[in-house]
């Protein structure tokens, strides 16, 4: 009897040490399951002979093979380099520099950065049917161009196989790049006008402030733009459907628009699994070495 | 008061020749994706049908994607145990289905009706498993037709519609040569594969299209008349104006109704398009097969799966019945533009074309030139398929030369089998 009192005093304690990770738990447990649990699921599927149905046969990596040796997957692959490449470096520069212009104390500066801003409200989906329209050589710009007398204006890349691929940057940059806009003016803001001062009684010009003291410090800016745009890149699929429906051809296919395919098109569950996990190491591969140096850097 | 007549009429043939399940009830649940104006009014005279029966009828319209949904939904249907009464799903699917041992068959509605009687050979392998039958045809659609602009051929000065792929290079240069796109065109793999077969079915013949696009033989594939089709395919790609990729294939269709082009290579839901605006078939369009003397056949199907139940058991045999009644069959196909798969329903009320169809069908059976569309997924499996569109879509995209066309098809299709 003597004891229940220190025992439940105990018990509350324990319980009030305990009690976060308590209540964290079940979605600790739910993320680890549908997360974590589905990439281990894919991973094993992609090991398997499974096409219109899961099947759970190991057949090692017999999926990679065939993977690799389909042409459609290396032109998927090119394409995401492709893109996202220019896509993240053109945002970016983009973005950069309308930030400092806008940084220069302009007048109506809110109406302009709810302009520039104004494309991220819209999805893809819709970015990409309005470009259809204007790059399409017979309804938008090379139309208009010819109407208006230029009778051997050409700007065909949108039903071309080999420029395809650019009209999809067109789009993406149009899109996003505002958005870098708004992170990177945040970014300018907060550098301390004292440092900017400093600068000027020293005789910095205005490239060298910029580019030896501003833009270091907006390190952690860049680093969070890079990852925002790069898995927009890399997850990129409503875009090319909506644009090029990966057309002409397969010309303008990507990772995710070929991991559909395969895997509700045309019933290839193993090979799709393989293509997924593919993309899963390319992240891996990109970002965990970004991520590492980038941060032990910033000491975070 | 027709559609009353109409089903009563139903009632009336269903008495005679379903015996022992037409005073039927029981229930189906129907999975599909006709979301689409006169594809949704077509199975709404099934669901009438049915529930004239007193049945119950669940409809599970899927949309999107051209069924990529609908499949997704019937995996997870059928994963966890519950799966529909009946699946608009078609050719080598049903059979990849029935492997995995989710359907029933419906050989007692079959025997008792004597499907096999009434059904194109080539049409009824396709829905047996085993020698039973798991699903039942609803129509037959036509895929190697010629529908063109009967101005715009004689503005240029073409006579006749064309019987060989020499004639309609000649007609389609007149046609150039009067500033008429000649080939109305969609640039999607699926389309592409259209012609394709189309093309190969007119230089190879039917035997050599079965031995290529359905018997998937590596010589055939490799052989001189493929490298033949892929030039004749190559020649095709010079008649289509310059912004056809992405395009749908009803704008293509509106093109050649409008005769800013003269012809269009695709199936018979294109008519329905000539119709929907008001078009008369042999005075505002004309309608002929692609050259080839055979028939490129392409049929939607619901296919049944496992389901238990008396209940359930009873609304399978009822609808598989129904689907196959000769009354059914016309009013179904009089709305999507198709024609009866049952070969032996007259087709007085349907358009000239239907007719023509039908006539070539019968004749294409007596020849052994009827077969299955490899681009609709009528004659080999989804991945085998997916490899013959890319190929096909990259060549008509690119310059890639035949001989290699051919090389790389034969490739591809060793790689997924």
């Amino acid at each position: 009897m003597a004891d229940t009192p220190s025992l439940r005093l105990r018990t509350e304690r324990w319980l009030e040490r305990r009690l976060p990770q308590i209540v964290v738990l079940p979605l600790f447990a739910l993320s680890l399951f549908f997360v974590y649990g589905f990439i281990v699921w894919t991973a094993y599927i992609s090991m398997t002979p499974s096409r219109i149905m899961p099947v759970y046969d190991f057949i090692g990596f017999s999926q990679y093979d065939r993977l690799w040796a389909t042409p459609r997957w290396y032109v998927a692959i090119k394409n995401l380099f492709i893109f996202s490449s220019l896509f993240i470096a053109i945002s970016m520069v983009i973005g950069i520099l309308l930030a400092i212009l806008l940084d220069q104390r302009v007048r109506a500066e809110g109406l302009i950065r709810t302009i520039y801003l104004y494309p991220m409200a819209l999805s893809f989906i819709v970015t990409g049917t309005v470009w259809k329209w204007i790059l399409n050589p017979g309804l938008g710009i090379e139309r208009y161009m010819r109407e208006m007398g230029f009778e051997n204006f050409t700007f065909d890349w949108l039903v071309n196989s080999d420029y395809a691929i650019y009209t999809l940057v067109i789009a993406a940059v149009w899109q996003s790049s505002g958005y870098a806009m708004a992170l990177f003016l945040a970014g300018l803001r907060s550098v301390d006008d004292e440092i900017l001062k400093a600068a000027a009684v020293d005789g910095a010009s205005p490239w060298k402030t910029y580019t030896s003291i501003v833009l270091p410090i907006l390190r952690p800016v860049f680093l969070s733009t890079v990852i925002i745009l790069a898995h927009l890149a890399i997850k990129s699929f409503d875009l090319v459907v909506a644009l090029t429906g990966g057309g002409p051809g397969y010309a303008t296919d990507m990772p995710a628009t070929f991991m559909y395919a395969f895997a509700f098109q045309r019933s290839e569950l193993g090979v799709a699994a393989a293509s997924a996990t593919m993309m899963l190491m390319t992240i891996i591969a990109i970002i965990v070495p970004y991520l590492y140096s980038e941060l032990r850097k910033t000491g975070r | 008061m027709k559609i009353i007549r109409r089903i009563s009429a139903l009632c009336a043939v269903l008495a005679l020749t379903s015996g022992g399940v037409a005073q039927a009830d029981g229930t189906a649940e129907v999975l599909h994706w006709w979301t689409s104006g006169g594809e949704a009014k077509a199975v709404g005279t099934l669901k009438e049908a049915f529930e004239a029966q007193g049945g119950t009828w669940i409809d599970s319209p899927i949309a999107g994607g051209g069924g990529d949904a609908a499949m997704t939904a019937l995996r997870a249907r059928v994963v966890a145990g519950n799966p529909p009464t009946a699946v608009q799903l078609k050719g080598p699917g049903i059979q990849e289905w029935a492997e995995q041992g989710a359907l029933n068959d419906v050989q007692a509605v079959a025997s008792a009706e004597n499907w096999d009687s009434v059904l194109p050979p080539a049409l009824a392998s396709i829905m047996k498993y085993d020698g039973n039958y798991v699903a039942a045809p609803v129509n037959i659609h036509r895929v190697d037709w010629i529908w063109a602009n009967p101005e715009a051929l004689a503005k240029a000065g073409v006579e006749a519609m064309p019987t060989t792929w020499e004639e309609f290079n000649a007609a389609a240069d007149k046609l150039m040569a009067a500033g008429i796109t000649p080939l109305a065109h969609g640039g999607q793999p699926w389309q592409d594969a259209t012609l394709f077969e189309d093309v190969v079915l007119g230089v190879g013949g039917a035997d050599f299209y079965r031995k290529a696009l359905v018997e998937l033989d590596q010589d055939a594939l490799k052989s001189d008349m493929m490298v033949a089709s892929f030039d004749q395919l190559r020649k095709l790609r010079g008649y289509v104006d310059p912004n056809f990729p992405g395009r749908d294939w009803n704008l293509a269709t509106a093109m050649v109704m409008r005769g800013e082009a003269a012809f269009q290579i695709m199936g018979d839901w294109a008519k329905g398009e000539f119709l929907a605006a008001g078009k008369v078939p042999g005075t505002d369009f004309l309608c002929a097969p692609t050259p080839g003397n055979g028939y490129v056949l392409n049929s939607d199907s619901f296919t049944f799966f496992k389901v238990s139940g008396d209940d359930n058991l009873k609304g399978q045999q009822v609808l598989a019945s129904l689907i196959m009644s000769p009354e059914f069959q016309k009013t179904f196909n009089l709305a999507k533009g198709s024609i009866p798969a049952r070969t032996d329903v007259p087709l007085d009320e349907f358009d000239t074309c239907a007719q023509r169809s039908h006539a070539d069908l019968l004749a294409a059976i007596e020849s052994n030139a009827l077969v299955p569309s490899m681009a609709h997924e009528m004659a080999i499996p989804r991945s085998v398929r997916g490899e013959f569109l890319d190929l096909v879509t990259e060549f008509f995209n690119s310059d890639m030369g035949s001989q290699d066309a051919a090389q790389k098809l034969a490739d591809a299709v060793a790689r997924a089998m």
